[in-house]
């Protein structure tokens, strides 16, 4: 980027605010995905939203692709700056605006850690139940683009269920506000919700106003083992047929517990095939009855060892052990890569037997975890970037696995978003039309294609596949 | 050869590939680095982002530049990113590596040439020469010079930090009075006994003595040790780090010795893994395994020792005053020893013992860090003194010379020293039990 465009910047946000240095250029070239990496040409940290609609303007003009980001966990190449440009940083726009008690609301800036909220609320006896995994690192602005899930989406649903309102900036500078800390709103279109989940190809988010609810007095933890995924997997629906809703229904293969205690050290059993951690909430008798019962089936459906958290330790414990599966995953092999996924959790049974013959085909070492009470799994590939011929195999399986899922009813990433990494793929779930009405949106909100370019939408669609020995 | 080229080279023959493809970048480091957090959450100044840049460096995707070298640099070293890892990187091995890498092939500045030829080639390579200076130090404190040269402003030509690192140094020692051991002897153990401690803080080594005495130990001083290495080896001189280990391993090889106990956090870390940097010398491997095992910390062998379970039965004083505990990194991070200091003072007659926020958090002192990256370590060590005030203890209690100076510096500079005193783990346990008793014959028949 020339010294005249960078200086425009400058102007706008301060030259402390502009990051342009090699190594922090660098730093700004990736996120959590494997095998993904493009340099920026230049990385903003905006203080408000007057900057923001400034950035894009000039932005605009000249055709610079800009890409909002939070901590950079994204898991489908979707902050990565493929085509250059700015990465636009929200580590100053991080601030409570407003908590509102008699309306159940919070008010925040995007770069906010979530787990903060979280904190937050919870001192007020609040609740803001979406968790993904890296909430503690991920931001709230991460979590819209994314419309992230988390262990808890069973019960109380994933991070669109609780955006009330949104202040954005769009690409040619105007500021839209959509929603409010309203309970009900139709007027026009629902724009709220087409921005969250949007993954930054829109407009840049700068306020969020969160819907929160009451804290749930009592919770209660417990993990069941199998000594196959089929007795796990169908624990989860008997569960759910018996008219269960637990705020958390987690499987965890064999491969997946060994990781995990490696680094936890909280003695999981290694020589099972697959676990369960499961967790009501609510009032102390309907918490301790639907535990019990859950239990019950899970006996009845060939657990092996049952047992409840005696402690609020021991169930933080539990559930951080589901929050590290993929980090600690990538113990084994060098490189990492997982999907996402999901089918009606009726099929959860179905799709795990799938995804373990399409491993054993393409003799590869997959290992699954995930919210199995969501039908929403992680099949997480162990490989290594540098052996070509073994990624080649990787990708085949994984287009065999989205095809299976969509084969389910399901789709192709229940949380993680589609980003660059499944562009080739969206067009298997939407179809044509599909495509072409979510590009009609896009060009829309966006004619210059300066919001996160290259992501959602590939240029090419990928042939599918056709599905072999599919019982 | 260009820079670049010449840097790849370095990097490709130093820094382990497979340790870098550990990282798969999914962040859960970034809430635990303090450099990070000082930078207004700059990635390039956080674990994962050094990671990247010694896996572009090596790969050659980035033009070597000072932003690069600085966001290496500004690594505190503390290693907190380790136990926040899922995925099990060794960071402490690759920022040791990178330093090697850079170290090897790159010219440095004058300031940094000088700290290093000091501080690696003389002072910590050789005891004499440290006492030498430590005796130097001693005259200028005591023939009035050190009012002198506060007073004519000297310090002024140095970085402030350099001011607040003077008035930082430990006060003359005073003689240790003996403690009335448990006879005979329960284990014998070799006091590896560092520098730093050894010479400006002789006496917490000879309270630790006693301390040690006192529950039953026979303390043996191998005299052929020397500094452990970790200076070196966090400053990309490995090799000489390992000059050291293996006099050391060599000092240390006997049978005699149920343990070998430190008493300095920084060093302990770094003696505890002689085994895995010699894992690959045919003469030394078996010997450095057998050193690494016997290592142990102060207050985990002083808990061994069942220094608690006394504390639990002797009279108790009311608590009247506060102490805090600022975890050693490396004690805490690398040797994963926490609970045991807390433990101890928990019970420790006379205190109260109150955590403070991010007690596990780095104070900035990293060794020379302080003296090489003074702003970052000043930044590190307000937001520490922050957490420090919200407690308001009368004690600062911690594990390792580094820290006990960095803290007594946090102290000066926040004008505390009249209210807050940052001591070593050895010393409160010694002065408050000497408060209780001063016969402590009947230790013995307390702990029976």
């Amino acid at each position: 980027m020339d010294k005249q465009m960078i200086q425009l910047f400058i102007n706008i946000v301060g030259e402390k605010n502009v990051k342009q240095s090699q190594a922090q250029l660098l730093a700004y070239s990736y996120d959590a995905t494997a095998n993904y990496q493009s340099m920026p040409d230049l990385v903003l940290s905006p203080r408000n939203t007057e900057q923001v609609s400034k950035i894009l303007k000039i932005c605009n003009e000249h055709r610079i692709p800009i890409v909002p980001r939070g901590s950079g966990s994204n898991l489908a190449a979707g902050t990565v700056p493929n085509q250059g440009g700015v990465v636009l940083l929200f580590n100053h726009m991080n601030q409570i605006i407003d908590f509102d008690k008699e309306n159940l609301t919070i008010t925040v800036q995007p770069g906010m850690i979530t787990a903060d909220i979280c904190n937050f609320v919870e001192r007020e006896n609040l609740f803001y139940p979406p968790d993904p995994s890296s909430m503690k690192i991920s931001t709230i602005g991460g979590n819209i683009s994314e419309n992230s899930g988390g262990l808890r989406g069973l019960k109380y649903g994933v991070t669109k269920d609780y955006v009330k309102g949104l202040t954005a900036v769009l690409p040619n500078g105007e500021v839209l506000k959509t929603g409010g800390k309203l309970a009900k709103d139709v007027a026009g279109y629902d724009l709220t919700s087409l921005l969250v989940g949007s993954e930054g190809t829109l407009a840049v988010i700068t306020e969020i106003t969160l819907k929160l609810i009451p804290l749930p007095k009592y919770k209660m933890t417990s993990i069941a083992y199998f000594h196959s995924l089929e007795e796990a997997a169908k624990t989860v629906s008997a569960i759910i047929a018996n008219k269960i809703i637990p705020v958390t229904l987690e499987f965890l293969d064999r491969k997946t517990i060994d990781a995990v205690e490696q680094f936890m050290k909280i003695g999981l059993s290694t020589d099972v095939e697959a676990m369960l951690i499961l967790e009501q909430d609510g009032e102390l008798t309907q918490v301790e009855q639907d535990v019990k019962l859950m239990t019950k089936i899970a006996v009845e459906n060939g657990a092996i060892f049952t047992k409840i958290a005696s402690d609020d330790v021991e169930a933080e414990n539990l559930k951080t052990a589901r929050r590290v599966a993929l980090s600690a995953l990538s113990r084994l092999r060098p490189t990492t890569i997982l999907e996402d996924a999901t089918v009606p959790r009726s099929a959860i049974a179905e799709m795990v037997r799938m995804v373990d013959e399409i491993a054993e085909r393409y003799k590869l070492t997959i290992a699954t975890f995930g919210h199995a009470g969501d039908g929403n799994l992680h099949p997480t590939c162990l490989t290594d970037a540098r052996d070509q011929e073994e990624l080649k195999r990787v990708e085949e399986a994984f287009e065999e696995i989205f095809e299976a899922a969509l084969s389910l009813g399901g789709t192709i990433s229940g949380e993680h978003g589609i980003g660059e990494m499944k562009a080739p793929y969206l067009e298997w779930k939407v179809g044509e039309s599909g495509i072409q009405l979510m590009k009609g949106i896009k060009a829309a909100f966006d004619p210059n294609n300066i919001m996160n370019p290259g992501k959602i939408f590939a240029k090419e669609t990928k042939k599918r596949v056709v599905l072999q020995h599919v019982n | 050869m260009s820079i670049n080229l010449v840097m790849k080279k370095s990097f490709q023959e130093h820094v382990d590939e497979t340790l870098l493809l550990d990282c798969m970048r999914c962040g859960f480091c970034l809430s635990s680095c303090p450099t990070y957090l000082h930078t207004d959450q700059d990635e390039a100044q956080s674990p994962r982002g050094r990671i990247a840049l010694m896996k572009a460096v090596r790969d050659g995707k980035v033009e070597w530049d000072s932003s690069i070298e600085e966001s290496f640099n500004l690594c505190l070293g503390c290693r907190a990113c380790e136990p926040a890892c899922p995925a099990g990187v060794q960071y402490g091995q690759l920022i040791e590596q990178t330093k090697e890498a850079i170290q090897e092939v790159k010219p440095q500045k004058t300031l940094e040439k000088t700290v290093r030829n000091v501080t690696f080639n003389r002072l910590f390579a050789n005891k004499k020469e440290l006492n030498r200076v430590v005796k130097l130090v001693r005259f200028y404190q005591k023939s009035g010079l050190q009012k002198v040269t506060r007073k004519i402003g000297f310090l002024n030509l140095f970085p402030p930090f350099m001011k607040d690192m003077e008035k930082a140094l430990p006060e003359v020692p005073k003689k240790v009075e003996k403690l009335e051991p448990i006879k005979p002897p329960k284990i014998k153990v070799a006091f590896f006994t560092g520098c730093l401690m050894e010479s400006l803080f002789k006496e917490i080594n000879e309270k630790t003595i006693e301390v040690l005495k006192l529950l039953g130990a026979e303390v043996v001083i191998p005299a052929e040790q020397q500094c452990c290495g970790a200076l070196h080896a966090h400053s990309g001189e490995m090799q000489k780090g390992l000059q050291n280990a293996k006099v050391n391993i060599d000092a240390f090889d006997s049978d005699d010795f149920d343990y070998i106990v430190n008493n300095a956090g920084g060093c302990g870390a770094f003696l505890s893994e002689y085994e895995k940097h010699l894992a690959n010398d045919g003469k030394y491997a078996e010997k450095a395994k057998r050193f690494t095992n016997k290592m142990i910390d102060i207050s985990s062998l002083l808990v061994t020792l069942g220094l608690v379970d006394y504390l639990r039965k002797i009279p108790k004083i009311p608590p009247n005053v506060v102490a805090t505990y600022q975890d050693s990194c490396h004690l805490r991070n690398v040797n994963k020893v926490f609970k045991q200091p807390r433990e101890i003072l928990e019970n420790l007659p006379g205190i109260q013992y109150k955590e403070m926020l991010k007690a596990d958090s780095c104070c900035g002192s990293a060794g020379v860090y302080n003296l090489l990256q003074p702003e970052m370590a000043g930044k590190i060590l307000d937001t520490k003194m922050g957490y420090v005030k919200e407690v308001n203890p009368t004690y600062i209690v911690t594990s390792n010379p580094g820290c006990l100076m960095q803290m007594k510096a946090g102290i000066n500079k926040e004008g505390l020293s009249s209210s807050i005193k940052a001591v070593h783990i050895v010393e409160i346990v010694y002065d408050q039990i000497k408060q209780v008793s001063t016969n402590i014959a009947t230790f013995e028949a307390v702990l029976n």
